[in-house]
């Protein structure tokens, strides 16, 4: 389930009262409710699902992630084919 | 197992399954929310949908799903008002630009979709908006992951836990269920590195006999994930037990509108008579959905039962096993089965 | 009431000739049809066949093999970022036929029009077509109007014929497909069927992504002049790249092998794809072409391509092999390789 994918809040809104963003994903843009994410601002990245942003996304911790990951890929695989 | 019905697409689309040594096998669960949704439910959305003044909408992974008679699209064909929506503030939007007409969301999902149901039913009542409704068929994970371990044939050693399920519940309530079975369970994302990652955490944990919970979403899943979300789902919805199409009844595993939300409740506001489910008896998808047999041992498969011509959800489903079996791993002609 | 009213006998009241949509008797064969074709059909595609008016265009083809190909277009909505129904109408038609290595050199065009429609909205997509064949170089010879009562269809549908002949000693066929040729593709995919699907009510999208639609016959000209075997070319339009090269394969009994990575997607197509759960070899494509063409002549294929406006992102995408023939495999950024099938039926966004 949950297709949810990342997106940047280029600037935020109203509608009927409910706070909305108008978000970025690499360049196609999506209007996204941000009721669930109060604490979002524009420039943050958001998981988005449903039309609804459900969390920002930690920068630090994805920063983590990546370099773990490309440790991980370059320490079992002696000879990198095609990227990740 | 990786429950989540996301990552099984994620693992079949990229041919995960392929690459991992054969000491590894990954059991695809139950996460398809499609394919758990209720065959009474379902029936009850077609129902509606042939009700005249209503418009019924949703997500487009339900239009093609068997009810016991037909399914959505086919109703469409013939007239009824179905629409498709990607989120339910859309369904919302209908309700407003169309205030003759009675505007229902089968509400279908995990506790990734459950806060936004639950957002626009308050939403709906704020408006004071009288013609819209939800027809839920939300489920819950947790109490079907608990279902599994408590099988006596259960083959389950660790789980890649639903990464965006987890977003909105956070990773707290899977350390009970990990250590009354000493199951890891990993938080994991849905990338490929991210389903590696996961996996190779919980090896490491089976390995080093620590299991416990491991989140390796961390970049968005936090110990009690969206506290904001699961209040409003707390206020709109309460647990009630849920019968999964192929699999029975699983205790406190769904959700329903509370009392005071029950003008929003299409299940009470409509009358459509009884609903006599009906399913398939060619059907293996319960066995499917719980781990037990694989696709290709259906006798169905590739012959009765194909993507065109589905006899269960889980041929429908994009993240249906039968259906991902189907795209990526149908025994290649004359080469043989993989 | 005689049985063949003749509106111009009318005494009184002369029948109003000024709407401002269309009505059912702009296609009833009488004073407003003919109104209809020659204040708004006729200047815009005057040719010396259809000036003529007459019930059918008598038209001299160069000697040679006649391609013809037939289509009706129906897209909803008919305007969305990059074109309209008028767009896809003809280039669909011009390249259909030119995928034969025909030059496209004529084509018909009938329109169902839905009463109501407003006359703005036909001008528009008329101008369109007209712009269309002109950078096509085809002239539309006849033509036809019906107009339908309201509901009966949504808004416009198009049916279009085109025309083209063969030069001598060109044969492209699905069916020459052989071990060893290379699969190119002439630019990025899902252009196309993501800028419709992001037009669609019900979602989210403040759309932003343009079609494709292009009349690819110039290209395909230079692409078969430079290079003498090319097996097969076609247009991955309806059911995407996945339905194409399926079909290459079953028609010649091969295999097809692409290779993710070199699968051009552009990354705001992509980031839609992703948000709706569609796989961009399911969506439609109305200005690319899928050119299967020998091993030995694929680097020089490729430059024909990258040469032209129209081809400038072509790139290899895969190869046909004898392995597992009918079918098309791919081999992921991972380097496993699964089965790509045709989609079943339309593509329908999806949150799970």
């Amino acid at each position: 389930m949950c297709l949810a994918i990342p997106g940047k809040i280029l600037e935020r809104t109203t509608d009927h009262g409910l706070p909305m963003g108008l978000l970025d994903l690499a360049g196609a843009r999506v209007k996204i409710c941000l009721s669930l994410t109060p604490e979002a601002q524009v420039g943050d990245y958001v998981i988005i699902h449903a039309g609804f942003a459900l969390q920002v996304l930690d920068e630090d911790e994805a920063r983590a992630t990546m370099v773990e990951l490309e440790r991980l890929a370059a320490a079992s695989d002696p000879d990198p084919g095609p990227t990740l | 197992m990786e429950v989540c019905g996301g990552q099984t697409h994620a693992i079949m689309r990229h041919g995960i399954d392929q690459l991992l040594p054969p000491a590894i096998s990954l059991i695809h669960g139950p996460g398809c929310p499609v394919c758990v949704t209720p065959l009474e439910i379902l029936d009850r959305g077609l129902a509606l949908a042939a009700l005249p003044g209503l418009t019924l909408t949703t997500f487009g992974d339900m239009l093609r799903v068997p009810g016991s008679r037909e399914d959505l699209m086919s109703m469409r064909s013939r007239g009824a008002d179905v629409r498709v929506v990607d989120s339910p503030l859309a369904a919302l939007q209908l309700a407003r630009a169309m205030p003759d007409r009675e505007v229902v969301f089968l509400a279908v999902g995990f506790e990734t979709t459950t806060p936004a149901s639950a957002l626009v039913v308050k939403q709906a009542a704020a408006e004071g908006l009288t013609n819209f409704s939800l027809l839920c068929a939300h489920v819950l994970v947790p109490p079907a992951m608990a279902a599994i371990m408590a099988e006596p044939d259960n083959r389950v050693q660790g789980f890649l836990a639903a990464g965006h399920v987890c977003t909105i519940t956070g990773w707290a309530l899977y350390e009970e269920l990990s250590e009354q079975y000493q199951v890891p369970i990993v938080p994991t994302g849905f990338e490929p590195v991210d389903i590696l990652d996961g996996i190779l955490h919980v090896i490491q944990r089976l390995e080093g006999d620590d299991p416990g919970v491991e989140n390796r979403y961390q970049r968005v899943v936090k110990r009690d994930g969206n506290i904001v979300a699961r209040t409003v789902v707390e206020d709109v919805f309460t647990v009630c037990d849920r019968p999964w199409r192929g699999i029975g009844t699983i205790v406190a595993s769904g959700l329903r509108l509370r009392d005071r939300w029950g003008a929003f409740d299409a299940e009470r506001k409509f009358d459509v008579g009884g609903i006599r489910p009906e399913e398939s008896t060619q059907c293996l998808s319960g066995e499917i959905l719980q781990g037990r047999r694989c696709p290709l041992d259906c006798p169905a498969f590739g012959v009765e039962c194909t993507p065109a011509n589905p006899l269960g959800a889980t041929m429908v489903s994009s993240e249906g096993a039968c259906a991902a079996y189907w795209e990526h791993a149908r025994p290649r002609g004359k080469e043989g089965a993989r | 009431m005689s049985s063949d009213p003749d509106v111009r006998r009318f005494s009184c009241p002369a029948p109003r000739l000024d709407h401002d949509t269309i009505q059912l008797a702009h296609g009833a064969g009488g004073r407003l049809s003919n109104d209809l074709i020659e204040q708004v059909i006729l200047p815009r595609f005057s040719s010396p066949e259809l000036d003529c008016l007459e019930d059918q265009a008598v038209v001299e083809l160069p000697p040679g093999r006649v391609a013809v190909s037939t289509d009706t277009f129906v897209v909803a909505p008919i305007f969305f970022p990059g074109g309209d129904i008028g767009d896809l109408a003809v280039n669909g038609t011009v390249n259909d036929v030119a995928m034969s290595g025909a030059r496209p050199l004529v084509m018909t065009v009938g329109l169902v029009l839905e009463e109501g429609l407003p006359l703005a909205d036909l001008v528009r997509v008329l101008d369109s077509m007209a712009r269309a064949a002109d950078r096509a170089d085809v002239r539309v010879v006849t033509g036809d109007t019906k107009v339908v009562p309201r509901g009966a269809c949504d808004r416009l549908f198009i049916n279009t014929t085109g025309l083209g002949v063969v030069p001598d000693g060109v044969s492209l066929r699905a069916t020459a497909l052989e071990p060893g040729d290379a699969v190119l593709i002439s630019g990025t995919l899902a252009d196309h069927g993501m800028a419709v699907m992001t037009q669609r009510d019900g979602l989210s999208f403040a759309g932003d992504i343009a079609s494709d639609t292009a009349a690819l016959h110039g290209l395909i000209a230079e692409l078969v002049s430079a290079c003498s075997e090319v097996r097969a070319l076609r247009d991955p339009t309806r059911g995407g790249l996945a339905t194409t090269l399926n079909e290459f394969a079953a028609a010649s009994g091969v295999g097809i092998l692409i290779d993710e990575p070199a699968l051009p997607v552009r990354p705001n197509v992509r980031g839609a794809c992703e948000l709706l759960g569609i796989d961009p070899l399911h969506v439609a494509n109305e200005g690319k072409l899928v050119a299967v063409v020998s091993n030995r002549e694929a680097e020089r294929a490729l430059k024909v391509l990258q040469n032209h406006d129209l081809g400038r992102e072509a790139v290899q995408i895969g190869t046909v092999r004898g392995d597992h023939p009918g079918m098309v495999v791919m081999r992921t950024t991972l380097g496993a390789e699964r089965i790509i099938a045709m989609p079943v039926g339309d593509i329908l966004p999806r949150i799970c």
